[in-house]
């Protein structure tokens, strides 16, 4: 007999021990963050690698024959493999250490697009896209003579797969996604779209930004093509991000930017390209941000996924319910699979009135169009409240929230 | 009366404020007492653009003082715009241009003009000193 299964939980107050900055006060309040869709806090752990990679290691990677330069070589080395491992790429050559997501996604567009976009070959985009997964398929597009073509969603904020499978055609040569809306939420049922790019002969590349802090992806399962992503929105530094690409897919790509690190040999006639990930890795890469976001993943690995996800979406479930308690409060974003983010409108209060009050209060929030204009043109609004939740926030921080919004609800009325 | 002793009358008035949300509730009623800019001047040409909130503002030369009009989308942005035109309306333009506005720092407000790209309130001052100038050369 199957022994009764225990699903463990996650001990948050000790999680929110491990993040220096969540003791802070701002404007007379206890800091009650919950702009985690802009960027994530660092843990303890992150924190001490980076300090320890400066005080112990720093030398430049991957030429030197010195020890210190095989040290950092080795540290930087194995937090690439910590991240194949947490994505399950199948090679570390596959993952590619970016400057983030937008970097990711901009070399995709310029070196895949250049060699294999033709005049009148479409890419297939959603409305609730960010802007950096829009505007490098724009550039690109114009300069191939390609076209974008726009999947519409609902207006809860769901992908409407019916359209998408009348929108893909012979013409389309890719699909770029986001996995997870950064102003709605919405997880996007990308397992589907994959399948239905795969079968119409498409590529497919995800912006992972705003999955990767909440859930587990395993690209091998996915299938998908390129997968770009964030470390700062997972608990690492700024300035480090991965784009995840098959081998094949980035074997035939041209390199991206030319410098050191990506050649194999030089002369004044012709170049040859180092082998991959160096290909696409031009310059002295970010080495503490690489070896910061190893410590992130590590950090994040140790939680049971479907913990964290229990307890996001108790949070998710209790700040919608709280929220919508309020006299006029509107949400935006209903999708049934999110995850916690919450855009929000106070009456016809302008954000940008509600987030100052709200700072007033110690509460963090974003407000504003997020980067996604088209998406706001798709509701006709300017902007949006958004809080976005993480791993550490709480209840108690959804009921200052709550509070604080009440306040802002009288203040502006 | 010159422009420091308005700023510091405005310094004054703000310091009975003890508790944050005093302040903004003054800020928010000022905005609604600012001489709004008239419809038609709502245009591409008097708008100071924010990442979040628009700024519009108009400025007219009246024997050899500058009147100011404006309007933002935001409330409390509307208020420290109204902070600022009671401070420069119907000043020299000389004395517009070579300002320093004190009073900002002074009443708390600093943070609504650091370079953030949030609301057009750093380059409205900008803008407001450039109008002096503009205007100082012209008369």
């Amino acid at each position: 007999m199957k022994p009764p299964t225990t699903s463990p939980t996650l001990d948050v107050a000790a999680i929110r021990r491990q993040f220096p900055i969540l003791a802070r006060e701002v404007n007379g309040n206890r800091l009650v963050y919950l702009d985690n869709g802009a960027t994530a806090q660092k843990p303890q752990p992150v924190i001490d690698a980076m300090a320890h990679y400066y005080r112990e290691l720093n030398a430049n990677i991957h030429r030197g024959v010195h020890h210190l330069s095989q040290q950092a070589t080795h540290a930087y080395e194995q937090a690439r493999e910590t991240v194949r491992a947490y994505i399950h790429a199948e090679q570390a050559a596959e993952v590619l250490f970016t400057s983030g997501t937008t970097a990711g996604i901009n070399l995709v567009a310029t070196c895949w697009g250049r060699k294999h976009l033709k005049p009148g070959d479409e890419i297939i985009l959603s409305t609730m896209e960010h802007h950096s997964n829009i505007v490098p398929w724009q550039l690109i597009c114009q300069q191939q003579q390609s076209r974008l073509k726009i999947l519409p969603i609902t207006h809860a904020g769901e992908l409407r797969l019916d359209a998408f499978q009348e929108l893909l055609s012979e013409r389309t040569r890719l699909v770029a996604i986001a996995h997870v809306s950064n102003t709605l939420g919405s997880v996007n049922p990308v397992a589907r779209v994959i399948e239905l790019a795969h079968a119409q002969g498409a590529l497919v590349l995800l912006d992972g930004a705003q999955a990767m802090p909440h859930m587990r992806v395993d690209v091998q399962a996915l299938g998908v093509d390129f997968y770009a992503f964030s470390g700062h929105k997972m608990f690492a530094p700024t300035g480090v991000g991965v784009l995840y690409g098959k081998a094949a897919l980035l074997n035939d790509m041209p390199p991206y930017q030319g410098g050191g690190e990506m050649i194999e040999r030089v002369t004044f006639d012709k170049t040859t390209f180092a082998e991959l990930p160096h290909k696409f890795e031009a310059g002295t890469p970010n080495i503490v941000g690489g070896i910061g976001l190893g410590a992130a993943i590590a950090w994040f690995a140790q939680f049971d996924a479907e913990a964290v996800t229990a307890h996001e979406q108790d949070l998710l479930a209790y700040a919608t319910a709280q929220l919508s308690a309020l006299p006029r409060v509107t949400i935006l974003g209903t999708a049934p699979h999110k995850v916690c983010v919450i855009s929000f409108l106070l009456a016809d209060a302008h954000p940008f009135d509600v987030g100052t009050i709200l700072d007033q209060q110690g509460v963090a929030v974003r407000t504003g169009h997020h980067c996604t204009q088209p998406l706001m043109d798709f509701y006709n609004i300017s902007g949006t409240v958004r809080a976005s939740f993480a791993i550490y926030n709480h209840r108690a921080e959804v009921d200052a929230l709550v509070a604080a919004v009440a306040r802002a609800a009288n203040m502006l009325a | 009366m010159t422009i420091n002793q308005i700023q510091d009358a405005i310094i004054e008035e703000f310091g009975c404020f003890n508790r944050w949300m005093d302040k903004y509730e003054y800020l928010i009623d000022l905005g609604k007492k600012l001489p709004i800019i008239e419809p038609q001047y709502k245009t591409e040409q008097h708008l100071i653009r924010g990442c979040q909130s628009q700024v519009w503002l108009r400025a007219e030369l009246r024997n050899g003082a500058v009147t100011f009009t404006a309007d933002s989308d935001a409330l409390i942005t509307k208020g420290i715009i109204a902070l600022l035109v009671r401070v420069l309306d119907a000043q020299q333009p000389m004395d517009i241009a070579h300002t320093e506005l004190y009073f900002i720092d002074a009443i708390g407000l600093q943070a609504h003009l650091s370079p953030t790209r949030s609301n057009g309130l750093l380059s409205m001052v900008n803008t407001l000193k450039s109008i002096g100038e503009k205007f100082s050369k012209a008369h």
